[in-house]
């Protein structure tokens, strides 16, 4: 027997001031199944809390209709009321009659009559109402943070710190990323190396932290708390237990290869550590420039290697560990250039981009920190910074802002006028976009104190004159055409999603944007959640964003798995799917619609008759199920269900909804 | 004498997705947004979940009209329930025309979380023509 009570909120005159509560209350009544009907001014009060819970006790009720606020309101809170009562959670059903009847009716009349209606449907609901129940899932405490840039070392440092495992996987050689390539840090002028050197070993040296570096994720399944990730180490060629990392092999290895650390300026060997502050500082074989792999003979780094490191039988591995939770750090590609003919890039050597310019910059870079013209050594005395290539371009470039160039030009203009006494930057920009801690004084120190040029302009071309560049511009602000002779020229080249983001979206069954960048599960309000439970995001490859942001949000990932990790067990969702094994009819149209991959193949044994048979149904994993409902359209013989939105649920909602 | 539709107040069904559509709807509350009456929401996890025979039923038991809302396609929360959704009522809306039941009594919308304005307009716009069409006689049952 259901015994429904409905309880009729007024919300102050919320709902009182525009709907008749009475004839609600004398509606309700009449329903079927209903035994009890009561209103009160604030339904979710302390007190309004009291009367459902004696309620449910003295008219011994066993489903609850609230006619109150949206569910996505306080569906929560009530739920609980009514569990401190002795009734399943889901036993609980509610009618929307504020934000969706008399917050958008001004006809009293009308307006009530929704409301009826809208109690009837409830009811009927709640009579089919079943319990249900969560299960308790243990929680893998070990968490996987893949790349090793900033973002990724911070999450991983935060995350063992709390005292929970965590692997760090980055594709390098080497940990370090984008932040160890800079030379400088806006707005203090920082040492880039010398504030993430020590992270870098760190993370190295931390007791809870394994590092796989050369080696990227393969494959992922499972879910929150109990994820299953297979990892491929790459063969290194060196054996990482016996390497002294003495450097012997580099300056023996005859075959060079542009180098990915110095964006092509200098050359590295097959054999290589990427740079010279390299964690772990033991090199790798780049197979596909190698002497010995490519024409079989060569060997000369075996040679030489006084610890017989070198291994070229070396295979990947495959290794397949279990992780509670994913923070994906993966970081950013400088966009290409290609469709930028306009400004000689890749044409004429003193033409560079802003990250390019920035090795330069670099004590450890190709010139040893010395501004020098490519072409032929000289130092620069003018250097016009084109901002924007690629960005804000929604003809041929990316439409977003990458939201770092005008900072780091500014600070390019700072550190040319140091490195270079009596030279001349010139700015070339669109807007300048300072927003940011002490970002505006940084600005204005570039123009005020280092004489940087700013011109408010689009460069339309830039061609070779002499043995200087012509930059051939606008000047915005007064309408004249210019033309700059200039020494050398960098391009401010915009940021782009890693070109296989797509891939790895797919692999974690995470989202990306039409910019290839993960997407977060709310743009205001969960920024570092994806979509998928216990998969978080930091850093660049969630959308452009500087290393105090991105340090910002690798520690808010950090926290937000500390929190899964926190509990030894998690309380699953219990709105799945369930089928009904005498149904299914193993034709697994539904496993095919699965988002979320919950839905797999069983075989079951069956008596008919004397015989036993097996036949093939799909079972549900209801880890895996995230409740949408899309498998039972998919049903044919009608065999899932999706619990708590049942066939039969919303049927009955369909007829009280009509009458 | 012709029938004549004078005085009707129909009955619209919306089988509103939990994480677009139905938030777009209380959006609209929250807003004080005021739309037709007529429409009534029942709330589904995803529009994914409505399943074909919930919208003949509808029609069976009275609706004059069928609404199915959920996030724009792209930004399904269960990342491609809403493909499957515009699949399969595209089948439906065929083959309901193909029964002669006016198009616009059964319609599939796509209203996001933060278009509360959408959402009233859409409601508005709908139960407007379904009011020019009058009741649905075809499919209602006789009792």
């Amino acid at each position: 027997m259901k015994r429904i009570g409905v309880f009729i909120c007024w919300c102050g005159s919320n709902i009182a001031g525009t709907l008749e509560i009475d004839k609600m209350v004398a509606a309700a009544k009449t329903m079927s199944g209903v035994v009890y009907v009561d209103q009160n001014k604030y339904t979710c009060s302390e007190i309004g809390q009291a009367m459902i819970r004696d309620a449910i006790k003295e008219y011994s009720l066993n489903r609850v209709v609230i006619a109150a606020c949206s569910p996505r309101m306080h569906e929560n809170t009530f739920r609980k009321t009514v569990v401190s009562a002795g009734l399943n959670p889901y036993y609980l059903e509610i009618a929307n009659i504020r934000e969706q009847c008399s917050w958008v009716h001004k006809d009293r009349e009308a307006g009530t009559a929704k409301a009826i209606s809208l109690i009837r449907t409830a009811v009927a609901k709640a009579a089919m109402n079943e319990a249900l129940f969560a299960v308790e899932m243990p929680i893998i405490r070990r968490a996987l943070v893949i790349g090793g840039g900033i973002a990724g070392i911070q999450a991983a440092l935060d995350i063992a710190d709390t005292g929970f495992e965590v692997d760090l996987v980055e594709r390098e050689p080497s940990i370090g990323g984008r932040m160890a390539q800079l030379d400088k840090t806006f707005p203090t002028l920082d040492c880039s190396a010398c504030i993430l050197t020590p992270k870098m070993v760190d993370v190295a040296q931390h007791e809870k932290i394994k590092l796989y570096t050369y080696a990227e994720v393969e494959k992922v399944e499972g879910y929150l708390g109990n994820f299953t990730v297979t990892i491929r180490q790459k063969a290194r060629s060196v054996d990482l237990q016996k390497c002294t990392g003495c450097g012997e092999c580099l300056a023996k290895c005859p075959s060079k290869v542009a180098s990915e650390f110095e964006e092509g300026l200098v050359q590295r060997r097959a054999i290589y550590t990427p740079f010279p502050q390299a964690v772990p500082n033991k090199p790798a074989i780049d197979r596909a420039h190698c002497r010995y792999f490519t024409s079989g003979k060569c060997k000369v780094c075996q040679k030489v290697c006084p610890a017989e490191a070198i291994d070229y039988a070396m295979e990947d591995l495959l290794l397949t560990n279990g992780y509670g939770a994913i923070v994906v750090a993966t970081g950013f590609d400088i966009h290409k250039l290609n469709d930028y003919g306009e400004y000689a890039y890749g044409k004429h050597p003193d033409v560079l981009t802003s990250l390019e310019f920035e090795r330069l910059l670099n004590a450890s870079g190709p010139t040893g920190g010395k501004i020098l013209r490519p072409s032929d050594g000289k130092a620069p005395e003018t250097v016009a910074f084109i901002q924007c290539v690629g960005s804000r371009d929604k003809a041929k470039g990316n439409p977003y802002c990458a939201k770092v160039c005008c900072m780091y030009t500014a600070k390019h203009a700072i550190l040319l006028s140091e490195k270079v006494p009596g030279s001349k930057a010139y700015v070339f920009y669109i807007d300048v976009r300072t927003a940011g801690k002490d970002y505006e004084e940084f600005y204005n120190r570039a123009y005020e104190e280092c004489n940087a040029g700013y011109i408010k302009g689009n460069v339309s071309k830039v061609f070779p004159d002499g043995d200087k560049l012509l930059v051939r511009s606008v000047d915005v602000l007064s309408g004249a055409l210019l033309e700059l002779r200039v020494d050398m020229v960098v391009l401010a080249a915009s940021v782009d999603a890693r070109a296989d983001a797509k891939e790895l979206a797919k692999k974690l069954a995470i989202t990306v944007n039409e910019h290839k960048f993960f997407t977060e599960a709310h743009p205001k309000l969960r920024p570092v959640d994806t979509q998928t439970a216990g998969i978080f995001l930091a850093g660049m490859c969630q959308g452009p964003k500087d290393i105090p942001e991105t340090v910002a949000q690798a520690s808010a990932a950090a926290v937000k798995v500390a929190a899964i990790f926190s509990k030894q067990s998690l309380l699953s969702n219990p709105i799945v799917a369930e089928i009904d094994q005498r149904l299914c009819s193993g034709d697994m149209s539904c496993m095919t619609v699965c988002p979320f991959n919950a839905i797999s193949e069983q075989v079951v044994e069956e008596r008919r008759g004397r015989e036993t048979v097996s036949r093939k149904i799909a079972k549900v994993n209801a880890a895996l199920c995230q409740g949408c409902g899309s498998c039972t359209v998919a049903c044919r013989p009608g065999a899932i269900n999706l619990k708590g939105f049942t066939d039969q649920q919303i049927l009955a909602e369909v007829d009280a909804i009509c009458l | 004498m012709p029938v004549t539709n004078e005085g009707f107040e129909p009955v619209i069904v919306a089988f509103c997705c939990n994480w677009c559509s139905y938030a777009g709807a209380d959006l609209a509350g929250i807003n004080r947004m005021s739309y037709s009456s007529n429409v009534r929401i029942i709330r589904v996890p995803c529009s994914s979940r409505v399943n074909p025979s919930f919208i003949i039923r509808a029609f069976q038991r009275g609706a004059d009209g069928v609404l199915v809302t959920g996030c724009h396609p792209g930004d399904c929360h269960y990342h491609s329930g809403n493909f499957f959704t515009r699949r399969r009522l595209s089948v439906l809306k065929q083959l309901m025309e193909y029964l002669g039941i006016e198009p616009q009594r059964f319609q599939v919308r796509w209203i996001s979380g933060s278009e509360g304005a959408k959402f009233a307009m859409v409601m508005n716009s709908v139960a407007e023509e379904i009011r020019r069409l009058g009741p649905n006689r075809k499919l209602r049952d006789v009792r």
